[in-house]
Parts: structure tokens; sequence; C-alpha cells
């Protein structure tokens, strides 16, 4: 392979508990923790390790968002990509303009290979990797939890309700990482300070001409139901009897 | 009017339970039809379990050997050419339709409402962002199809008493070579299944071990329940991956789900909102797993969990 293109998203780090402004216009995120999306850095490890087995040359991140995504692309190369892609945009993108954005990136450098989280954890939509497989006309093995390539071809298992399935998919193709696809390393501090010298190029969203459609409407946000903090039992006796209590035993 | 097309799944033999969710979710849409639709390699059974679901119009089922296995590269272009005059294409917020409808969507044209926890409206949805921790209202545009998940631990399976026509049909699309079925490594099936069990028993990374492990499947035996585990408990090997309730596993509405030795995170909370009845099983009196119970028992659960199970047996 030649080059492999990641995904990385800046989101609200996993260990903030987010909470909606008080007058329902979106969440707060004044001043919270921002990080890769944690699927996201699976993924960029993922990548990482093909390239260091020597089954790849180059490992391209890319993000879509607000000009502070550099931080996020400056972690992603130290972590060891390549060179790195902001694609800025001041407001949100969706789903389907993300993957249409990536397509035309797709276009101009011809990776054999895209890799994505699963999810991001702030909107939780699990759409973009599926999307880009869909408009690219290539496959997509998404939730993958185990990468094995051969030639032209990959063999991905993937974490499924039931269990794991394998498919096997011909290569170029859109894989999606779940969480035990790797645990990814840790930054040090060398690499930050060399990662200050890889190329991050930066293009405006519009240069890509790519027109946002049938968008959907985000019109109320509110919290969600609390559940009410119950009783404390002693024992297990005590236990088996709350549970009679309520029929469940 | 609305006509709503819900794409069944299955595993060959059995209709999956979120299909008959996707339906309740469905009918909440004012004034709609709604139509079913199988994919298999062999779905006149299939499609007759289907038409018998209470709500159901009429079910349509595509016999191809192409689709013995679901892959969404290859099902996802006979959806599209099935979408026709739908307004609505509904499939379950399962690997199977996380997988599938943001291909159908993308191929559409559309943005995909992911989870929807409530209908409001026909182009008006509540569905759940941030792991839970805000409800977003969503409007899709009018004059394009709405392609949704449903979040099935949003929904009651409706019953059954429908009598909707069945009708076998072809569909007209190319279908890629370029992804194959290779194996399907399934979990054990002789415990109910975590996603429809009305009992769940589930572990922490507090058990330790797999061997340990046994005491929770022991205790899910004695109350007839379904085990689940913490994403920590799964990465440790202790069980496999099909277990993880959570955020980023299953999410899941039982009467009664008891958690031991698990701390509580919100990934893992995400995953049992809905539950009826939530007991907590804790060494650590200050988890935050209690905030949420509505009963706790502060202990070593090797000592309790062996007591409970005598005590629940007899
Ligand atoms: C992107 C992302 C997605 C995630 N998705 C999920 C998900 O889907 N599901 C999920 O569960 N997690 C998920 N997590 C992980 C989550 O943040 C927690 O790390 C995880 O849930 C912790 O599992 P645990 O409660 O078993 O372990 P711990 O947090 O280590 O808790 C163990 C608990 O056991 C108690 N304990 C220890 N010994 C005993 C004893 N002898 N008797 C009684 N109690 C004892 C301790 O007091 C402690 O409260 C995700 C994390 C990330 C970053």
């Amino acid at each position: 392979m030649e080059k492999i293109l990641v995904g990385l998203k800046r989101v609200v780090d996993y260990n903030v508990r987010v909470r909606v402004k008080s007058d329902g216009s979106g969440v707060d995120t004044d001043g919270v923790k921002m990080s890769i999306n944690p699927f996201d850095e699976i993924a960029l490890e993922e990548a990482l390790r093909i390239r260091e087995r020597g089954e790849a040359k180059e490992v391209i991140v890319v993000s879509i968002g607000t000009s502070e995504a550099q931080q996020q692309l400056r972690t992603g190369l130290a972590m060891g990509a390549d060179r790195a892609i902001l694609v800025e945009s001041t407001t949100a993108v969706d789903p389907l303009t993300s993957a249409k954005m990536f397509l035309k990136l797709i276009e101009k450098e011809n990776p054999d290979l895209v890799i994505l989280g699963k999810q991001a954890i702030d909107n939780d939509n699990i759409q973009t990797g599926q999307m880009l497989a869909a408009l690219w006309g290539r496959p997509q093995a998404t939730f993958a939890s185990e990468l094995v390539f051969d030639g032209n071809r990959a063999k991905v298992t993937r974490e499924v309700d039931i269990g794991l399935e394998t498919i096997e998919i011909d290569l170029p193709a859109v894989i999606t990482a779940d969480l035990r696809l790797n645990e990814p390393r840790y930054v040090k501090l060398p690499d930050i300070m060399k990662a200050k010298k890889k190329p991050l190029e930066q293009i405006s969203a519009a240069d890509l001409a790519v027109a946002t459609v049938n968008a959907l409407v985000e019109s109320a946000y509110e919290p969600p139901q609390q559940r009410q903090k119950g009783i404390m039992v002693s024992d297990v006796p005590e236990l088996v009897a709350a549970l009679k209590d309520k029929g469940l035993v | 009017m609305s006509k709503v097309l819900v794409i069944a799944e299955h595993d060959g033999n059995k209709l999956n339970a979120s299909t008959a969710k996707c339906v309740a979710c469905a009918s909440g849409i004012p004034d709609s039809e709604i139509h079913v639709v199988i994919f298999a390699s062999a779905g006149e059974k299939l499609a007759a379990d289907a038409a018998g679901l209470a709500s159901v119009d009429k079910v349509m089922y595509v016999d191809n050997s192409s689709n013995e296995h679901a892959l969404a590269a290859v099902l996802a272009p006979q959806i599209v050419s099935l979408a026709g005059d739908y307004t609505h294409i509904f499939g379950p917020s399962t690997t199977f339709g996380k997988d599938l409808m943001p291909r159908v969507a993308a191929l559409l044209d559309v943005n995909q409402i992911s989870d929807v926890m409530e209908v409001i409206g026909s182009h008006s949805f509540k569905r759940p962002i941030y792991a839970g921790n805000a409800i977003l209202t969503v409007e899709a545009p009018e004059g394009t199809a709405v392609v949704a998940t449903v979040r099935t631990a949003s929904y009651r399976a409706v019953g059954n008493g429908g009598a909707a026509p069945v009708e076998q049909i072809t569909v007209s699309a190319d279908l890629p070579q370029h992804t194959r079925f290779v194996s399907l490594q399934a979990g054990k099936s002789d415990r109910p299944d975590l996603q429809t069990a009305s009992k769940v028993v589930s572990g922490g990374r507090a058990l330790a071990s797999s061997e340990n492990f046994e005491i929770i499947f022991r205790l899910a035996e004695a109350l007839g329940a379904g085990v689940g585990a913490s994403r920590a408990a799964v990465d440790a090997g202790y069980v496999p991956n099909e277990l993880q309730v959570g955020q980023t596993g299953k999410i899941i509405a039982p009467d009664l789900y008891i958690a031991i030795g698990i701390s509580g995170a919100i990934q893992h909370l995400t995953g049992i909102k809905d539950a009826g009845t939530i007991v907590a099983i804790n060494k650590d009196a200050d988890a935050p797993i209690f905030d949420v119970a509505d009963i706790g028992l502060v202990g070593d659960l090797f000592k309790i969990i062996p007591e409970l199970e005598k005590a629940i047996r007899s």
C-alpha cells in the first residue's frame, strides 16, 4: 500500500460530563477539554502499525473542523503520522457533507485505505465511514477489531451484536475502528517537538466546493431524564426482600 | 400520509426482535402505512412471520443467494432501488442497521437520523447525543426520504395478530463483488439474549478473571437472566465482546439490571438508562453507579454473589 488516510475529529474529551445549556440552544463546550475522538485515535494507531510493519508507506491525518483542530492534527503527527490536512470550517459539518469532503481528498490523494473511527463520541452518529464508502463505491468494514492484509485484499473481523464476523474486502476500502482494534500509543515529548516540523496543509472547506444538501435542523436540546438515587440495603436478605417487593424475583 | 419501509433484521431463520421494535417506532408516525422488506436467501417463512406483526400493512421479500449474509454494500443498492415513493426508510440501531442505513442514506443523498428515541411528527424526532447526556430534537427536510435508525431500547416490540399480504419481489440493482462474507463466530445461545432479556446481570473489572466471572453466569442462571459486562471486563478478556453494555456496546432496557463490580462510568450508564430497576453491588460506597441505582448494596461481591444466588435458588 502507498497511502492510508485517517480521520481525526476534535471532540469534547470522553471524561467530561457534558451539560445542556440552560437556554436549550446547545451543549456547553466553553472551556472544556477537547481531544481526538477516541475511536479516531485507534484508527490512527492501526494505520501507524500497518506502516511500521512495512505494509504501507505514508499515513495522512485529516480533520474537518475549526482551526483549533490543528491541535488534534499535531497530536496525530506526534503519534507518527507523516503529514496532516485540515479542512477548515467555522461551522459544524454533518456526516454526509464530511463524507463528500473526504471523497474530494480521496480523489486528490488516491489512498489505498481510509480508516475512520466507528463513531464520534459527540454526536454519536455512526455514519461518516459508511457514507464515504457508499459515495466512493468501495467496500466498508465497520466496527473492526482485527485487520489482516493480503495483497490487494483485507480480512476484517467486525464486532457485531451476536459475536465476531469476518469479511473479506478488496482495496481500496473504508474501515471503521472499534475499541478493541488496538491500544493507542502514548505520545512522547521528543515526538511532539518533531511533529512541529511535519507538514500541516490548511484548506478551506469552501475550496472543496461541496454543497451541504438536505441538512437536518437541530431545533432543541434538552437534558435527559435523570434517574433518581434509590435505597441502600445492608445485606443479601434485605436485597432479596426489596426485589420481592418489586415482583422481580 | 407517510409510507414507511422497514428493513427487517434476521439471521436467516428468525426475525430479530429489533424488527418489531422498528415497526413500533414507525407506527408512531401519524397516518402511516408500514411495509417491511426482507432480504434473504430464502425469505418466505421470515416474510410470513413479519406479516403477523401488528401494524404492518405489507411484507415484501427478495430471495437472492447474495443476501444470505447481510452485507451493507450488497443490501444498500437493493434498498435504494425500492426507495421509490417511500417517505421513510427505517432500520434498527443494532450493528446490522448501524452498518447498513448510512450507506443507504448516502446513496439517496440524505443525512441519516441515528437512534430515534421518540417520534414527534412525521419529520421531527428526538435522539440522544453525547452518550445520552443531551437529547436533541431534529427536523428532517420535507420532500426527501427520511432515513433513520431506531433506538430499539426506546420501543416495545409490536405484538402479533397482524395479517399483512406478502409479496415476493425482485429488484434490479448492481450488486458489488468487492465485499465477501467469510465467517461468523457467534456467542453461546443457551442463555437469554442480552438485547431482549427482561433481566440482566452484568459484571465488571472487579471480577478479575474469566474463571471468577462464572459466579455472574451462575447468578444469571438462577434468575433466568441474560449476562452483560462492562467494557473493562470485555477488554480484559473475561467475556466476549458481544456482552458489552454501554455507549459503544449494547443499549438495553431490561426490567431488572444488576451491576456487579461496575463503577458506573458515563459510557456504561448510557447503555442502561431505560432499565426498570437497577441494582448495584460494589465495595466502594462512593461509586457513581449508586447515584443511579434503585437498590444499592455495598460490599465484597465475592461474598455477596454466592449468597445471593443461594437465596434466589431457595
Ligand atoms: C470511547 C469510549 C467508549 C466506551 N464505551 C464503553 C461501553 O460501551 N461500556 C462500558 O462499560 N464502558 C465503556 N467505556 C469505558 C468506561 O469509561 C469505563 O472505563 C468502564 O466502564 C469501566 O468498567 P468497570 O466499571 O468494570 O471498571 P472500573 O471502573 O475499574 O470499576 C470497577 C468497580 O469494581 C468495584 N470493585 C472492585 N472490587 C470489588 C469487589 N471485590 N466487590 C465489589 N466491588 C468491587 C470497584 O469499587 C469499582 O467501582 C468506554 C470508554 C471510552 C473512552
